[in-house]
């Protein structure tokens, strides 16, 4: 296992390395550099020719290129074209905000999930699984900033019971106002307990049909264990695998939701990085964020090779 | 230069309340009295103000010689003053500068300075005022945006007369000089100002603390020449348009910079949000290109300028927020010239203009882009408007990012804003042959020396005369079909006295030394 881990995280390098050159080739291809959308409507051809001049724009791409790749070798993310500052300090500067979000909402998230998925799975078709199923399906076609607007009209606008938005809030507010969390991480948890527990459901289902789950019930095997030690395992694989792409999600941030609470989140950050063309901001935040989700299913595999061993000789 | 300082989803609705403002502040020589505001009640000192703007992330920034956002002109306008300000007309109102007198042919203007104090406690010289034109255009610098504007100022031979007196010099006669320094970049700065971080100003405001994308807390600064400001606390805070409204309506926020017409509809009916609209002014057009065909045939743009239904691309372009417009530039503010009539829709009049050309058969392209709200949509309402007189008009979209540079490039004709800014600069920026953003491809020498003219007439009567001969010689020549004036739109919480509705880029916009709270 630790070699396959190993394996894979090499892999993860590679595909890092992939990610870094496509990222900056797409960047590459947007109509525009830093120089010339920096105050589109307000820079004459001279000063867009300075700025370029001053930002180093005017180099050939590869040297831009190898020059930004020779730093994150050594660790340095770069130098943002807007700010002028390291990159590493745009990215703490949001992923404490964003980190949070994630896992206070994963904390509500996987429980929640959990218990309906298992809890419909056992009676499928029964009166509490149609009832869940309605009510997953039909959230799950309301989209984030539908939900977000009416939860905030009705929560906070008319009822006032929380806040509508995280203006002027600072990273120690958080936890002196938990209140704060509780409309965004509604809405983004809406969404992935939708789609978790349906996994979770869909994987007990085909679980207990199966025939080592009949033979086990055959043999006597009690209810408990057999669900504990048989059932569950074998039907947690695919929700983990879904929860490795909720949580990749996640520390992406939500850009709807960032942008309805005005949360100062990394999803926020990488659309202005985009807009603004600051390619070596794009480069470290996709980079940060690639990285984290390779971690995060390279995590789901081995937990679930954990749970279920045999899953191996499918490699 | 230009005006809107905001990149994205800028609604480019602004707007200027002509006559109708009850300006505070901006009479010759006096200093801001109190408001009259809301006419009610006397205004009150303490807590703690929150204003909304959109944000710009990394690139917000504090350094006034850099500002470029709205966001930032609301922070620096906190913690600095001008030479002189604009009012709701866009004429010159004194700021620091008491007053101001030129030679006979605009060449040398003096300026007084008003007893000043900086944050440090240091009084306000000429040495900090000529420092400051030196800082605006160091060479170095690529983010000054002031530095086209200003370039017409000799530094060398600029100096200081006296204790309280700034002799600036310019290298071209410069009858609109006070004007420009009422624009965007310009704030005066002490001569100790080195580090953008610290700043060293003379505004109503001390800097607290401040972090790009994030917050800007500033407090009272209990000098200030202007009677300083009501509240205590001031902060600027960056938020998405539904975000603004969101918490302007829960009492998170007190002011909510640049509200959408839909927000503004949601509230007429609640009590705890005031809309505060400067009726439209400022332009939105559709340009067609006078250097190219066929529209280097003055017949043609005007039978296009017949065409256009003004009130519909209101209506849709500019969600009913707005006014219809006069193929002229800067309705409401000094040097307009009101008398001409107002042109309204003439298809058949249109299409006989377009026959004697031979301009009927032709598929001509719109280009365009959804940088601004209402551009697309403008652009596909008149290009079927243009279909009732049997002409065939292709709308094609671009990038956002780099619109106001592609579309001097691509397509005949162009969607077309611009914000609140004096009309000589108007005129300075798009319509004069070597301007950078001449989106109609204007190019006439008659009409750049009447320009060059008017720069060396110190009579500002005489000055205007000159202005209108050019506005009109657009009006019925020119590319500029500008079919509408979009209101501006803020939001204040009902809370908030003292605060009146106001054109982007003037004084009283996005400034809170004279608000309080009830």
């Amino acid at each position: 296992m630790r070699r396959y881990a190993c394996q894979r995280l090499a892999l993860g390098v590679v595909q890092l390395a992939l990610l870094a050159v496509l990222v900056f080739l797409l960047t590459s291809l947007l109509p525009g550099d830093a120089a010339d959308v920096r105050n589109n409507e307000d820079a004459g051809a001279e000063q867009v020719a300075a700025l370029r001049e001053q930002l180093r724009l005017d180099r050939p791409p590869l040297e831009r290129f190898t020059d930004w790749a020779s730093g994150i070798v050594t660790g340095d993310l770069g130098t943002s074209l807007v700010s002028g500052g390291p990159v590493l300090d745009i990215l703490t500067e949001t992923v404490g905000t964003t980190l949070v979000l994630a896992a206070v909402t994963l904390a509500v998230v996987v429980p929640l999930a959990v218990t309906l998925g298992i809890a419909c799975g056992l009676r499928e078709g029964g009166l509490l699984d149609r009832s869940v199923t309605s009510v997953t399906l039909a959230l799950n076609a309301v989209p984030d900033f539908v939900l977000a607007l009416l939860l905030v009209t009705g929560l906070s606008l008319r009822l006032g019971w929380l806040p509508a938005t995280w203006v002027g809030v600072g990273a120690a507010d958080l936890l002196v106002r938990p209140g704060l969390l509780v409309l965004p991480v509604t809405v983004v948890a809406a969404r992935m307990v939708c789609l978790l527990s349906r996994q979770v459901r869909a994987g007990m289902v085909t679980v207990l049909q199966a025939g080592y789950v009949a033979q086990a019930r055959r043999l006597g095997v009690p209810r408990r264990t057999l669900l504990l030690r048989h059932v569950l395992p074998n039907a947690a694989v695919p929700g983990i695998q879904e929860l490795a792409r909720v949580g990749d999600n996640l520390v992406g941030g939500v850009l709807i939701v960032e942008a309805v609470f005005a949360i100062p989140g990394v999803a926020t950050a990488l659309v202005r990085a985009v807009e603004a063309r600051d390619v070596p901001t794009v480069q470290g935040l996709a980079l940060v964020v690639a990285a984290a989700a390779l971690l995060f299913s390279l995590a789901a595999d081995l937990f679930s090779h954990r749970l279920v061993p045999r899953t191996e000789v499918l490699r | 230069m230009s005006i809107f300082h905001n990149r994205r989803e800028f609604l480019a609705l602004t707007g200027a309340a002509a006559g109708a403002l009850a300006l505070t502040g901006c009479g010759a020589g006096s200093s801001s009295g109190a408001p009259v505001a809301d006419g009610r009640g006397k205004p009150r000192r303490g807590g703690q103000f929150r204003a909304l703007f959109t944000g710009g992330g990394e690139q917000e920034t504090i350094d006034p010689h850099a500002e470029a956002l709205a966001i930032d002109m609301a922070r620096t306008k906190a913690l600095f003053d001008r030479l002189v300000d604009l009012d709701a007309t866009m004429a010159p109102v004194p700021r620091l500068a008491r007053k101001w007198e030129s030679n006979a042919d605009a060449t040398v203007w003096r300026f007084t300075l008003r007893d000043a104090l900086f944050h440090d406690g240091k009084p306000l010289t000429p040495e900090d005022v000529l420092f400051t034109f030196g800082r605006i255009l160091d060479p170095k610098a690529t983010t000054h945006f002031a530095q086209s504007l200003l370039s017409v100022i000799d530094l060398k031979r600029s100096r200081s007369a006296g204790k309280n007196v700034v002799e600036v010099a310019l290298k071209r006669p410069g009858a609109e000089f006070p004007a420009l320094l009422g624009t965007l970049g310009t704030a005066v700065v002490s001569s100790r100002y080195t580090d953008p971080a610290k700043p060293v100003g003379t505004g109503a405001f001390t800097l607290k603390s401040f972090r790009a994308g994030r917050a800007f807390v500033a407090e009272r600064f209990d000098d200030h020449w202007d009677g300083g400001a009501y509240v205590d606390e001031l902060r600027i805070l960056s938020a998405d348009a539904d975000a603004r409204g969101n918490a302007l309506r829960a009492g998170e926020a007190e002011f909510g910079y640049e509200m959408t017409p839909t927000f503004a509809r949601t509230v007429q009916a609640d009590k705890s949000v005031r809309i505060l609209a400067a009726k439209g002014s400022t332009a939105h057009a559709i340009v067609m290109k006078c250097d190219q065909e066929p529209f280097d045939n003055p017949d043609v743009t005007r039978a296009f300028k017949l065409l256009a239904d003004r009130e519909k691309l209101v209506q849709v372009g500019l969600a009913g927020q707005g006014v219809v417009g006069n193929d002229m530039f800067g309705k409401g503010y000094q040097y307009y010239p009101e008398d001409v009539p107002q042109r309204t829709r003439d298809v058949a009049e249109a299409r006989s203009l377009l026959k004697k050309a031979g301009a009927l058969n032709k598929t001509l392209s719109i280009y365009t882009s959804a940088v601004a709200t209402g551009f697309v949509e403008a652009a596909t309402l008149f290009a079927e408007q243009a279909a009732d007189a049997g002409l065939r008009v292709k709308v094609t979209t671009g990038a956002s990012e780099t619109y106001f540079k592609d579309q001097l490039a691509k397509g005949v004709m162009g969607s077309h804003r611009s914000g609140a800014m004096t009309i000589p600069n108007y005129i300075n920026d798009r319509l004069l042959t070597k301007s950078a953003f001449n989106a109609s491809g204007w190019r006439r020498e008659d009409f750049d020396a009447t320009f060059a003219k008017a720069q060396s007439t110190t009579d500002a009567g005489e000055r205007g005369k000159l202005y209108g001969r050019l506005q009109r010689t657009v009006h019925d020549e020119g590319g500029l079909l500008i079919w509408g004036h979009p209101d501006w739109l803020n939001g204040v919480s009902s809370r908030v006295r003292g605060m009146e509705a106001a054109p982007p880029n003037t004084l009283d916009s996005g400034r809170f030394d004279k608000v309080w709270l009830v």
